[in-house]
């Protein structure tokens, strides 16, 4: 558990920020200031060690009193026809109160990493998939697929947790881990081996993807490809690849959709899953979509099972009413249909409204800044630092309690946005 | 705050009460005695109407992982059934896969007061009672799905005594909040996970060399010895394979005289007599439970239309892929802990072996002798959604309703039983054993499903109507802890339910088993994994019941 072993050292201490949920991090709290001692990567860093600048709440740019704020924000929601609360990078409980606003004031929830996480929820909701989550992984992983991403630049600890740990349930040699790159081949060297087996690249453009993977599942299945070229691959690659992927125990094939970034990426991610589906006919293999930092996963999974579905929902009728392409709240705001925008970001003071000309309420950490000055910025403290919480990792399956590590006097989302509820 | 029930017929079989007339005294929540001040805040006249405790759904999947996935994956199952928002209520879903609010509101507007998720993953526990926890009104809890986790497998393979898996079975329960443990498809999730594609009863695990045999006999030990009151709760091996009648009458055989019970039975009661190579086994299980009388079953009644399976099962989720009703399905590995799988289905009475599985599940009702040892339950959403209950109950209690409706099913599955032939119908007191008393009792609930001086007052009150499923479809009142929550069939007032949990003791030794294990092999730390009793109460709207362990437990450290 995290817990302060000695005056301001805090062991166990799990991220937010990182997707992965790492929960070995020891970290030194000294008054309101963080520092990573053991098991920080530029990820985590930037999450827990960023200070606090603002206390005080603003209205038009002016400080105001908390009370003040909250009641000029419920003002302009109550004075909206179409309010979005969007952002939404929070925890369970911010997430909650999210929902209940958003019930109440009629508006459209929205993540501000939709566009990649709908990536793989459209696949969810058209053909479903396979997959897998980080424990199996570690234990039961011989050949990595890894699909037109650059893993290390976005999660830096995932191959010293989950491929090349020390040792396996099943006595797997660990060595052993075979890593495929299918499209970007990687930044760095975190894919090497302990003794130094490189990574195999098989790289292509993005817009090849769709086309490669395609022919990729045509092998798995069996068909015959004319074809000796595809995607600038050679077709014989591609064979070996999926001959590899037919004796492998235990596949695992892992994209991130923020990646994936082309039009209509979901059609790519389709054809991993089925392929994915079609491997395990005769063995076994799993996918393994990451993201779900900052908190994405806890948007969609409260949403889902308090209005039954996820993300870019709007309650505008006093129902849920789920619509993936006109609830896109990066859409509506270009489209100018919004008139109220609440932005809701706990985690990262880089992830700020985008522009628009929606009046903008943002509870958002404090050490944001703005190159449009919104109607209300009500700072508030991070879930995991300076208020309790909880939040899911990638995999929608494990959450983790995070503990209070300093008394900053913020207040969390959860508390500002129930306050601005009830003030409606 | 002191309430009287005036006048109503009294069915409360845990005291053996079956349509008396009495009043009934509610104080600050609690039923008690006549009192002798006769100043009452309020009196309700029930006279002529039939009163009974709020009833209990023993097995219902209301919360967890698996559940989310198939809320998310149903956006068109969901269309049908948008609720809109009440000055009372938030907006939501129902149908298959209700949201967790809508969920609460329906069980609470049929006269239920209590549900119980049967499939808590340990690593998933902690979302599994967030989404309880947006689930109002009714009392909640769960059973921590253990058996195809490879810390158990490995204590096994290991030779590990009995009293070291007692010591893991008792801090899981703890640490995750759970009221008993289930498994499913014992160690089956496991060997799919190492590409085995089915498992029977004695088949060993290609890498641990154990079978579900062993393990259904360590865990239901495990149970009995930790004085937990609800037995071990078994999905069994081969679920929905045809024939599979005889590997669950193995696995009644096989447990020694074990308390267990034994879920959605329906699913597991299958011959390949006919043509169509699939028959009722209703009659030999029915027959089996009625002689051992260490075991308990609920039906997991099939109902015609679309809905959801959501299973722990991967591996017969998997093979039933073919079957997803629209074509979309989801399987996951979990955590060297479990696995789920999530296919939409769609039950259909024209279907032969829809049909017969609709009368398998009936038969079973209606041969089974003593209706303490057998629930109500279709799975939900498995079967069909709880909300198709009433319907349930009048197939139950109506003869001549039950066997209309079979005459519009598959003509050759008619032919295929004899449950035309079946003239039992249910009585009301039998009703309130399966989703009262007994349910309770099987649960471990000392304070619910009775009408006793020192009772929960959860209490159901209907109109007698002849029609059942009206009925139980639309109670008069429906009280949560004493406060009127529904009346004529409506939701008045939100009130948040308890956590119902035990506390099996365990020595604290076995943590230096675990501590090691996580840290090597897991991505999440031990202490990270334990559940806090402040995430249950969370926002103060939560809370834990304790619930008693049986007398004569082993353990008392």
């Amino acid at each position: 558990m995290t817990e302060m072993t000695e005056p301001g050292i805090w062991q166990e201490v799990p991220s937010p920020f990182c997707g992965i949920a790492s929960d070995d991090l020891v970290i030194k709290v000294d008054g309101n200031d963080v520092t990573i001692l053991e098991n920080g990567d530029d990820i985590t860093k930037a999450g827990f060690e960023t200070a606090i600048t603002d206390l005080s709440p603003r209205f038009n740019g002016r400080d105001v009193s908390l009370d003040e704020a909250v009641s000029h924000a419920a003002q302009l929601i109550r004075d909206a026809k179409q309010p979005v609360i969007g952002g939404l990078a929070t925890d369970l409980n911010g997430c909650r109160a999210a929902m209940a606003l958003a019930d109440k004031s009629r508006a459209t929830v929205d993540n501000m990493d939709s566009t990649a996480t709908f990536r793989n929820l459209l696949v969810l909701q058209d053909t479903g998939w396979m997959t897998t989550t980080l424990t199996e992984v570690r234990n039961r992983v011989d050949v990595l697929l890894v699909v037109g991403t650059d893993i290390e630049s976005d999660f830096p600890r995932f191959y010293e947790r989950m491929v090349w740990n020390k040792e396996s349930m099943f006595n797997q040699d660990i060595e052993s881990r075979q890593v495929i790159y299918l499209g970007k081949t990687p930044s760095g060297d975190a894919s090497t081996s302990p003794k130094g087996k490189k990574a195999q690249v098989l790289a292509c453009d993005d817009a090849d993807l769709p086309e490669v993977l395609s022919v990729l599942r045509a092998l798995i299945k069996g068909k015959l490809i004319q074809a000796k070229q595809v995607g600038g691959l050679a077709v014989s690659d591609l064979e070996a690849l999926a001959e590899t992927l037919k004796q492998a125990k235990y596949s695992v094939v892992t994209w991130s959709a923020g990646n994936l970034d082309f039009d209509h990426a979901e059609t790519s991610v389709q054809m991993i899953c089925e392929l994915v589906k079609d491997l395990n006919l005769k063995t076994r293999s799993s996918g393994l979509p990451l993201g779900g930092r900052d908190g994405a996963m806890t948007a969609n999974q409260v949403s889902a099972w308090q209005s039954g579905y996820p993300m870019r929902t709007n309650f505008s009728r006093g129902f849920p009413d789920y619509d993936p392409y006109l609830s896109d709240s990066n859409r509506m705001l270009v489209n100018g249909e919004v008139d109220t925008l609440v932005w809701v970001s706990s985690f990262n003071v880089q992830r700020t409204p985008p522009q628009s000309l929606a009046k903008t309420i943002v509870i958002g950490r404090s050490g944001m800044t703005f190159e449009q000055e919104p109607e209300v910025f009500i700072p508030v403290g991070v879930p995991g630092i300076d208020h309790v919480g909880r939040t899911f990792r990638l995999d929608s399956v494990v959450s983790i309690p995070l503990r209070k590590l300093r008394d900053s006097g913020l207040p969390s989302t959860h508390d500002v946005l129930t306050a601005i509820e009830n003030a409606l | 705050m002191l309430m009287k029930l005036t006048g109503g017929k009294i069915y409360d079989p845990a005291h053996g009460i079956d349509g008396e007339v009495r009043d009934i005294y509610v104080r600050d929540g609690r039923i008690v005695e006549r009192p002798t001040d006769v100043k009452f805040d309020q009196e309700i006249d029930v006279r002529g109407k039939v009163v009974m405790a709020g009833a209990i759904d023993m097995h219902t999947h209301i919360g967890g992982g698996k559940v989310n996935i198939a809320r998310t994956m149903l956006p068109e199952d969901h269309a049908a059934d948008v609720v809109a928002r009440t000055e009372l209520m938030r907006s939501g879903c129902g149908h298959a896969a209700p949201s967790t609010l809508t969920a609460g509101y329906r069980y609470a507007e049929m006269g239920y007061t209590a549900g119980f998720e049967p499939a808590i993953l340990p690593i998933n526990a902690r979302q599994a009672h967030m989404e309880m926890h947006d689930t109002p009104i009714i009392d909640k809890g769960g059973y921590v799905m253990l058996g195809s986790d490879d810390f158990l497998l490995r204590m096994m393979a290991a030779n590990n005594d009995q009293e070291a898996i007692n010591n893991y079975v008792a801090w899981t329960m703890n640490h995750s909040h759970a009221i008993g443990v289930k498994v499913v498809n014992p160690g089956g999730i496991n060997a799919f996970k190492f590409n085995q594609r089915k498992l029977d009863l004695d088949e060993k695990n290609h890498y641990y060399g154990v079978t579900p045999r062993e393990i259904l006999l360590r865990l239901a030990r495990a149970v009995k010895e930790l004085g937990v009151p609800h037995p071990l709760h078994v999905h069994g091996c081969n679920l929905g394979v045809p024939g599979n009648l005889d590997t669950t009458i193995n696995t009644m055989e096989g447990i020694e005289g074990l308390p267990m019970h034994m879920t959605h039975i329906q699913f597991h009661s299958y011959g390949t007599e006919g043509d169509f190579k699939f028959s009722s086994g209703s009659a030999q299980i029915a027959e089996q439970i009625n002689k051992h009388k260490n075991i308990t079953v609920d039906v997991g009644q099939i109902l015609f239309g679309q809905t959801v399976t959501a299973s722990g099962d991967n591996m017969r989720q998997h093979a039933a892929h073919p079957h997803a009703h629209p074509n979309k399905w989801v399987c996951m590995d979990i955590e060297c802990d479990a696995g789920c799988g999530v296919l939409p289905f769609k039950y259909k009475d024209q279907s032969y072996v829809n049909a017969l599985q609709w009368m398998i599940g009936l038969e079973t009702f209606l041969m089974v002798d003593d209706p303490w040892r057998v629930f109500l339950t279709t799975d939900h959403p498995n079967g069909a959604p709880f909300t198709s209950y009433p319907h349930l109950i009048k197939l139950l209690m109506d003869k001549t309703f039950r066997n209309d409706v079979l005459s519009q099913l598959h003509p050759e599955a008619q032919k295929a039983s004899h449950l035309a032939s079946l003239d039992r119908e249910y009585t009301l007191y039998e009703i309130a054993i399966m989703t009262r008393a007994g349910a309770a009792k099987l649960v471990g609930l000392a304070d619910r499903g009775h009408l006793g001086v020192g009772g929960a007052a959860d209490i159901t009150v209907y109109t007698d109507n002849p029609d059942r499923e009206k009925m139980f479809t639309t109670p008069d009142y429906v009280f949560k802890d004493g406060n009127m929550v529904v009346k004529d069939g409506h939701l008045i007032d939100v009130t948040w339910g308890t956590t119902h949990v035990v506390k099996p003791n365990y020595d604290i030794s076995i943590e230096k088993q675990l501590k090691p294990y996580f840290d090597r092999y897991h991505t999440q730390k031990m202490g990270n994994f334990k559940i806090s009793d402040d995430e249950i109460s969370d926002d103060g709207r939560g809370s834990i019941t304790v619930q008693p362990l049986l007398l004569g437990a082993k353990y008392d450290y």
